[in-house]
């Protein structure tokens, strides 16, 4: 299959080694990865804080850009959660009926990573091997907006040699939330330390989850506080292989 | 036209009110604590309840109807109960209804009123009305009555003594009603309010109600609630006076089925509310002799003028939102600087007020979704707060502002994928004077709100899209070889 990446703007300047894993994982999977050079951001950060203006041209350029891809695949499910919520509404606003026409025919063939492999490439085991301690954190708009349910969590089940441990409080907000996070840093921070308890009374030595976001903003408590825990995108666990174990 | 919501034009922003909140360790244990058990069991009745999902659908559906002809139900309800002897009175402000409600209690000649709990007086701030004209009222409502008598403010809409627990109710029992003892074993407690109700039921003439619902086709009013206080101050006075927001309307008598399967297990986790009452005017001889429904708008038919926010006016004031919101955990409901606290507040009251006030509310949230799922009448509340956060952002424009000037900045450096690369490659030669050994663990203005307790890792030396580029090369000399 021709999938195309849209990697996110944050993956692409913060965590590129997320795209590299989801690269890595697909062409071991047989497929054709695409990355279009145009792709810049979906507008989320924008549109949630109010910009509702800045985040129309970054709509009509993300449409623009995947238009024609047969699939696809973006590794956030915040993300995929902008795109799915509110590209048609803002289509509508704007009052271009060939832009509305545009994003019915394209939502359809965006998937988080989670749902291309498991509901549309019919995939839970994906031949990954990682040998740690794992909790998983399920995302607010992984779980409120897609509705992924527990799909990462058979695609880890069938990672070999991990070792997979259940977190307290799985569907708490982590206290991200995007500019939420400055705006009210302290409630925020609040949130935050909830978690860091659930992800620490756990004993696991990685915490992971579909969002890079969410990520970075537990492991900025852990790594400050010094837990030694790390955190790692879905997409790096399922990337690696005997041959080549991330560390 | 003034319009209020309780103290709300006073009140700090919410990060301010935050703040100082999240150092009172006691009244978050007790937010915690209170907000832990309702939401257990409300996830227990309404796993039960097989047609959940349906109900709410159906809910949504009568209330999107009845709001886009309140006008009729609004009359019909006027006729109905005007029918069978009620008086139908229009407030269009606070300041309206205060005073339509205070020359009522003066007119017959009332000195007192029993109160049932009821958001709506707080939001027109009626007890003060009410003491400005030397009217003394009496909440009876537990929780309302234990808020009054501790000088206090309600911090949740069903619950609005949650932020106190039974040591701390003892204290302002004992220091209220002059008593010398008093254990803090519930019991003792409620006999104690007892006690102290009994005398107020018994001898004031004037009730005073909120609506739950009114009832379009036969002009009923219905009021639910736990403790049956409530009954007593709606059939012991030989005077009721109603006051209910114009939403409160539904069509028919038959709605109820919905309403209240959704509303009992939406707020406290009950199947059944213990005392629901329903009365239709007056009846002869029987229960008050005076009925008086006074309906308030207060900013409400400009909410029902703007398509995007219009469910707002949905809410059954449940509180389902504020038990399972994360913010509204760690704060609790006075951090939110109106009687409207958690997610609805933060969506309600900035429309009430037309944003004047209240412009820090819509952010007052993390976008996770927990309110919209549990919302028994399916408010989509992230996506009115994103609607409110967009007012706020183009009222603000206006001024020089640090936060727009960099969101515009992002926005154009997003505009082509140029402008997107060049900036990555800025960020990471830009960033050295923030980096300190691998880490970055101070940043300047707003973004130090992000260091104050979280590291964060420097701008990588190579992007994905660099990385990108070498890996389609790498592959394609591969390819020719």
């Amino acid at each position: 299959m021709r999938i195309s990446l849209f990697i996110t703007c944050y993956n692409d300047t913060l965590f590129p080694e997320t795209g590299k894993s989801v690269v890595r994982l697909l062409e071991r999977l047989g497929h054709q990865v695409e990355f279009p050079l145009e792709q810049t951001c979906c507008g989320q950060m924008h549109y949630n804080t109010g910009y509702q203006i800045e985040a129309g041209p970054l709509m009509r350029r993300f449409v623009e850009t995947f238009k024609n891809a047969e699939a696809v695949c973006v590794p956030s499910s915040s993300c995929v959660a902008m795109i799915r919520d509110h590209y048609l509404k803002m289509a509508e606003t704007a009052g271009d009926p060939g832009l509305v026409q545009a994003v019915e025919s394209l939502l359809p063939r965006v998937y988080e990573l989670s749902e291309l492999l498991v509901n549309k490439l019919g995939l839970e085991d994906v031949n990954a091997y990682y040998p740690h301690c794992v909790t998983y954190h399920a995302s607010c708009h992984s779980l409120r907006s897609l509705h992924l349910n527990d799909l990462p969590l058979r695609l880890l089940r069938k990672v070999r040699g991990i070792d997979l441990v259940e977190l307290q409080g799985i569907d708490q907000c982590c206290g991200f939330g995007g500019t939420f996070a400055v705006k009210n840093g302290d409630v925020s921070a609040a949130m935050l330390a909830d978690k860091l308890r659930c992800v620490e009374n756990t004993r696991a030595e990685v915490c992971t989850a579909v969002d890079n976001s969410c990520l970075m903003h537990i492991f900025g408590g852990l790594h400050r506080q010094r837990t030694g825990i790390k955190t790692v995108h879905l997409a790096e666990i399922l990337a690696s292989t005997e041959d080549e174990a991330t560390q | 036209m003034t319009i209020r919501v309780g103290e709300a034009a006073e009140a700090p922003s919410f990060q301010k009110a935050a703040f100082k909140l999240l150092d009172d360790a006691q009244l978050r244990k007790n937010v915690r604590h209170a907000t832990d058990v309702i939401t257990g069991k409300r996830a227990i009745v309404v796993k039960e309840q097989q047609d959940w999902q349906q109900l709410r659908a159906t809910a949504s559906a009568i209330k999107q109807h009845t709001l886009a002809h309140l006008d009729e139900y609004l009359l019909q309800f006027e006729a109905a109960c005007t029918a069978d002897g009620g008086h139908v009175h229009w407030a269009s402000d606070a300041d309206e209804a205060n005073r339509i409600i205070v020359d009522l209690v003066k007119q017959y000649s009332g000195k007192e009123v029993i109160k049932v709990k009821t958001m709506t007086s707080d939001e027109i701030g009626l007890n003060k009305a009410f003491e400005a004209n030397g009217i003394h009222p009496h909440e009876t409502d537990l929780a309302d009555m234990i808020v009054q008598l501790g000088h206090d403010k309600p911090s949740h809409i069903v619950v609005p003594a949650l932020h106190k627990n039974r040591q701390q109710v003892r204290e302002i029992f004992m220091e209220a009603m002059g008593l010398a003892e008093l254990s803090d074993k519930p019991e003792d407690l409620t006999n104690a309010a007892r006690r102290y109700l009994r005398d107020k039921f018994l001898n004031v003439n004037i009730g005073f109600s909120g609506a739950n619902y009114l009832l379009a086709d036969t002009g009923g009013v219905c009021v639910v609630e736990s403790e049956g206080n409530g009954r007593m101050c709606v059939t012991l006075p030989e005077v009721l006076i109603t006051l209910a927001g114009i939403e409160k309307v539904i069509p028919s008598f038959r709605d109820l089925e919905v309403f209240l399967q959704l509303l009992p297990r939406s707020a406290t986790g009950e199947r059944m509310n213990p005392y629901n009452s329903l009365w239709t005017g007056i009846g002869k001889g029987n229960g008050p002799q005076h009925f008086h429904v006074v309906l308030l708008d207060n900013g409400r038919t400009r909410i029902l003028a703007d398509p995007e926010a219009r469910q707002t006016l949905h809410c059954i004031r449940c509180g389902a939102c504020l038990n399972t919101c994360p913010v509204y955990r760690q704060t609790g409901g006075h951090a939110y600087g109106s009687i409207y606290a958690g997610p609805i507040g933060a969506i309600l009251t900035p429309q009430l007020f037309d944003m004047q006030h209240s412009q820090s509310l819509p952010y007052a949230s993390s976008l996770c979704g927990a309110c919209y799922e549990v919302c028994p009448v399916k408010i989509n509340i992230p996506e009115v707060l994103i609607h409110l956060r967009g007012r706020v952002v183009r009222e603000q424009q206006s001024g020089a502002n640090i936060e727009a000037l960099g969101m515009k900045a992002m926005a154009r450096i997003f505009s082509s994928s140029r402008s997107f690369e060049a900036a990555q490659r800025l960020g990471h030669i830009g960033q050295w004077p923030f980096v300190s050994e691998g880490w970055v663990k101070h940043l300047p203005g707003m973004l130090g709100n992000w260091t104050a307790v979280r590291d964060m890792r420097p701008l990588p030396k190579q992007s994905f899209r660099s990385w990108w580029r070498e890996h389609e090369k790498a592959k394609k000399e591969n390819a020719d070889a």
